[in-house]
């Protein structure tokens, strides 16, 4: 039923507000990207830029007082925003699967892990009871958890943290699904462990042929797993491109300053290179640029136009330094 | 875990001694025991010597472990005003409370249950209001107003239920049930309601903000994620977890509930211990009164017993603690 | 918030009620209109409480004023109501408003001297708990404990039964009245002494505590001038809600009988004897002094819930 060339994921112009006492919060505005089948898609930004948003927009998750406000989000050619609640729920856990951060308050504590994973194959197939807790047996192997037969019957409280998060992935891959949303699957885990789930979940994405969005603020984490990035400011993704390219040669200023902020062991910087400010409050975006009262290269343009994304070389970049030929305009 | 469950039944045994001295304390120095059992004008002799064979000059410490002694064996003196032993007065009156409190402590926790996620899922619906005033009325009108009203409406104005008494009820033994008979359940309704309305806002207010908690947390928004259907979500997943600390509360209410009987049996004049109780305490009748004090403690003693015992069941996590602690 | 004009304020430090009316307590009830009414319908009862022997057609008290002729009229909106009987008279001839006015005055002066009491038990076991700790703590709390475990209504029934087994089963009004009190405040200390013990406990590390002791104040001062104060708020809010409690418990008590005396009688007394003539139709016996109970408690109630919710993040 789908289209192997179409991506699997494809967001355009997506706006997400939030109705407060103070008056509407937009806290995405006009975001737009895609992501291909077996493609690891970072997403970075500091707190606040909209990276989770972005996600929960995706699976259908927004709270009330948040509500998607223009746009549109197609899974595989399909547009699911505008989906009704029930035929919603069913695209959840089947056709996209989410990792969240904290593996330790994911699971529910007084369910064994088996339970809960064989509830949620039996929500998407109509697998026998007997057939959902072997395919249980196989995820958690899948997964790498030791003697998957026994621990299937554990509680989550048994699990060390790492083991956990590997338990919460075997949930998000139950029913197969085409997209995997993680976010930030490894901020609230050992360093020791963050390497490995890493892996599991490159590992999962190619061999299944599954598009992973991994949303997370750490840009090692990035250069490690993820095939194209996009940085995120104040709502807005500032640049998006492949991984070598918008790490190694960052063109957006916000994106340069994000990536001299990066910890180096190869050469010895004395301090990490700080971007002046903080990222404004959703209630204050300055007008044009979001970006422009930390701009080191802000000029008048910046803060009465607002730049609509270029692309330039193999990246796309929403900055007015860059005109339409691709060549630096200041 | 064996330990754990030993340390609690020391400390339960201490709280029944602890009780028990108070009870003891009623029984031999709130008036003089022989002035109850003889009449006005008997002898200074006499007295002495029922004095010495009811064992009154023995030293108080003695006297205590008498009393502690009977006590376990059932015996608690007799009653002043009915001059028959007190245990076979509670037996009697004990079906008939037992059954009140189950009925009431039913009503409460399914009526308490039903509302509070009702009123969780439907924050801000009109029916989550009527609730929420219903609970402070609850909370706020004597228990024996709200029996009076309930009366009122039903016995005086509409006439379908009885206003006083069990009913027919039928022995088995030496239990007599209500259970069995017709009249036996009518006359059962008007009590339990009023008995477990103050329980029932209770637990009602517990489960909303639990629930209210509950569904805030990430294992339910990862549930939420994973598609399961909002009713496994909500009735799988978010009320086993709200229940946990409801089991306790509730599991502790019903000794309350015991012991608040005696307003509502006062009420509706039901044959049950709290009214013998009342009675007592108005015609001073101390070896009941005593008597009434021990096996309350004991009740609730047993009840805390069980509710930290079915806690540990319900959670595999205190299980695994209590398991470490031991 | 508009404050008081400058110049007066500049003359003189602000007045206490001054102060009051610009604190953010105030604010936050102008702001709540069910506390304001809760607040409007406590003063009237009290107001109705304290007048009444002013405003009363009638002394209840006073058997010569009752005439048996004036028995059993119902309110005056029926055919056969008399003046000055505006809600009709019981049994015995009594006045019900009258009756009503009294019982409330009654049923308040016992609740206010119970909550007082229970508070200066509670409070004073709290302080010496918390400031002596060791053995003495320990059965402090443990007797709170225990307590805990038993309804305040059971405690104050026992107290009442044994206190009359001790003084030989017949006891005159005032000392009746006495009694419940005592009752009520041996039922309701434990949560004052638990909360008073936990700031104690945390007070009494800080430098203000230590440096007080080195300077050679004495305990008493200490806890008293020190210690008391961060409490205040706490105390207030349990105090709130305990009056409701205790007025409950003292009708009750007096509903089973075991409290006030019908010569002398509160609205849970009035309740107790009205309610024999609920069959026999004469409603208004049981129904005003129900109302009036259930009105009290009902404010006294929503004041105490606005109060701790308006106090709640000083609480922590």
């Amino acid at each position: 039923m789908t289209d192997m060339t179409q991506p699997v994921l494809s967001v355009r112009d997506l706006r997400v507000e939030f109705a407060t006492r103070r008056g509407v919060l937009t806290a995405l505005d006009g975001v737009s990207f895609e992501i291909n089948r077996g493609e690891v898609l970072g997403v970075v930004g500091e707190s606040g830029a909209g990276k989770s948003v972005t996600g929960s927009a995706v699976i259908g998750l927004i709270d009330p007082p948040g509500r998607i406000a223009g746009g549109e989000i197609r899974l595989a050619g399909e547009r699911i925003d505008n989906l009704p609640p029930e035929a919603m729920r069913k695209v959840r856990g089947k056709r996209i699967g989410m990792i969240f951060q904290d593996p330790l308050t994911s699971l529910n504590p007084l369910y064994r892990v088996g339970r809960q994973i064989e509830e949620t194959i039996r929500t998407h197939t109509d697998l026998s009871a007997k057939a959902a807790r072997q395919r249980a047996i196989d995820l958690l192997a899948e997964v790498g958890i030791p003697a998957p037969e026994r621990r299937i019957d554990g509680f989550p409280h048994e699990f060390s943290g790492g083991m956990r998060q590997r338990v919460v992935i075997a949930l998000a891959l139950a029913a197969e699904p085409e997209l995997i949303i993680a976010d930030e699957p490894t901020t609230a885990l050992d360093v020791s462990v963050q390497a490995q789930i890493i892996t599991l979940l490159k590992r999962l994405g190619r061999d299944h042929g599954t598009a992973v969005m991994l949303i997370t603020h750490d840009m090692g984490v990035i250069a490690e797993a993820a095939d194209r990035v996009a940085v995120m400011y104040a709502g807005r993704v500032a640049e998006i491109g492949p991984v070598a390219a918008v790490v190694g040669d960052p063109l957006h200023p916000y994106a340069k300053g994000l990536m001299g902020a990066i910890p180096s062991l190869s050469h010895e910087a004395d301090r990490l290179a700080q971007i002046p400010g903080a990222m404004p409050r959703l209630s204050a975006i300055p007008p044009g640029c979001a970006f422009n009262p930390r701009c080191p290269k802000v000029f008048a343009r910046c803060t009465v136009d607002r730049p609509e994304p270029l692309t330039v070389g193999s990246h796309r970049v929403a900055c007015h330094l860059y005109d339409a030929s691709g060549q630096a305009a200041a | 875990m064996l330990a754990f469950i030993l340390r609690r039944l020391l400390q339960s045994v201490g709280v029944l001694l602890a009780v028990g001295l108070i009870a003891f304390a009623m029984f031999r120095f709130a008036g003089d025991p022989v002035n109850q059992l003889v009449a006005p004008d008997t002898p200074y002799a006499e007295r002495l010597q029922i004095r010495q064979s009811l064992g009154l000059d023995d030293p108080v410490l003695v006297q205590f472990a008498r009393y502690a002694g009977n006590a376990v064996r059932g015996q608690f003196g007799n009653s002043y005003q009915f001059r028959q032993p007190v245990s076979t007065l509670l037996a009697e009156r004990m079906p008939a409370t037992l059954e009140l409190a189950f009925c009431a402590t039913l009503f409460a926790l399914t009526a308490g249950i039903l509302m509070g996620v009702y009123s969780a899922l439907h924050r801000d619906s009109v029916g989550a209001k009527i609730v929420q005033a219903i609970s402070l009325v609850g909370v706020s009108l004597p228990t024996f107003l709200i029996g009076i009203l309930l009366i009122f409406l039903f016995s005086v104005t509409l006439g379908w239920l009885p206003s006083y008494g069990r009913g027919d009820t039928v022995r088995i033994g030496w239990w007599t049930t209500g259970f069995l008979t017709v009249s036996g359940w009518k006359a059962l309704i008007l009590p339990s309601i009023t008995l477990g309305l103050f329980q029932m806002t209770l637990i009602m207010r517990l489960v909303r903000a639990e629930m209210l908690e509950v569904l805030r947390t990430d294992y339910i928004r990862f549930a939420r994620a994973r598609g399961l259907t909002t009713r496994s979500i909500h009735f799988g997943h978010a009320l086993k977890n709200t229940l946990v600390p409801v089991i306790t509360v509730a599991g502790l209410q019903l000794g309350s509930i015991i012991a608040f009987s005696i307003i509502t049996e006062t009420v509706f004049q039901w044959p049950g211990m709290g009214l013998l109780f009342v009675q007592a305490v108005q015609n001073v009748d101390v070896p009941i009164m005593a008597a009434y004090l021990l096996l309350v403690a004991l009740i609730f003693v047993t009840i805390n017993l069980v509710v930290d015992l079915l806690y540990t069941i319900v959670d595999p996590r205190l299980r695994l603690s209590v398991r470490r602690a031991t | 918030m508009a404050s008081p004009a400058p110049a007066l304020s500049a003359a003189a430090p602000p007045s206490r009620l001054a102060r009051f009316l610009d604190s953010d307590l105030f604010a936050n009830f102008k702001r709540s209109k069910l506390a304001m009414a809760a607040f409007a319908a406590t003063v009237l009862f009290v107001a109705l409480a304290l007048l009444a022997p002013v405003i009363s057609p009638q002394n209840p008290y006073d058997p010569a004023q009752l005439e048996l002729m004036n028995a059993s009229l119902p309110p005056i909106w029926y055919a056969d109501g008399q003046a000055p009987f505006l809600i009709g008279t019981d049994d015995q001839g009594r006045d019900v408003l009258s009756a009503v006015f009294y019982g409330m005055r009654l049923s308040l002066l016992v609740g206010v001297l119970g909550v007082l009491l229970s508070g200066f038990i509670g409070i004073g076991l709290g302080l010496i708990a918390g400031y002596a700790g060791g053995w003495v703590d320990t059965i402090i709390m443990r007797v709170a404990d225990v307590q805990l475990t038993f309804p305040a209504i059971l405690i104050a029934l026992i107290v009442d039964g044994v206190a009359k087994a001790v003084a030989g089963g017949h006891m005159e009004a005032d000392a009746q009245i006495a009694l419940i009190v005592v009752a009520i405040g041996l039922s309701f200390w434990v949560q004052y002494a638990r909360t008073v013990r936990g700031s104690v406990m945390v007070e009494k590390n800080k430098d203000y505590v230590q440096a007080g002791r080195l300077i050679g104040l004495s305990a008493p001062v200490i806890l008293t001038r020190h210690i008391l104060p961060n409490v205040t708020g706490p105390v207030f809010v349990i105090a709130t809600i305990n009056l409701a409690l205790a007025i409950i418990t003292e009708a009750t008590l007096s509903f089973l009988g075991t409290g006030l005396p019908e010569t002398m009688p509160s609205l849970g007394t009035l309740i107790r004897t009205g309610n024999r003539f609920l069959f026999s139709g004469e409603w208004w016996i049981v129904a005003f002094p129900g109302l009036a109970l259930a009105g009290l408690v009902l404010a006294i109630n929503l004041l105490g819930d606005w109060l701790r919710d308006a106090l709640n993040p000083k609480l922590q």
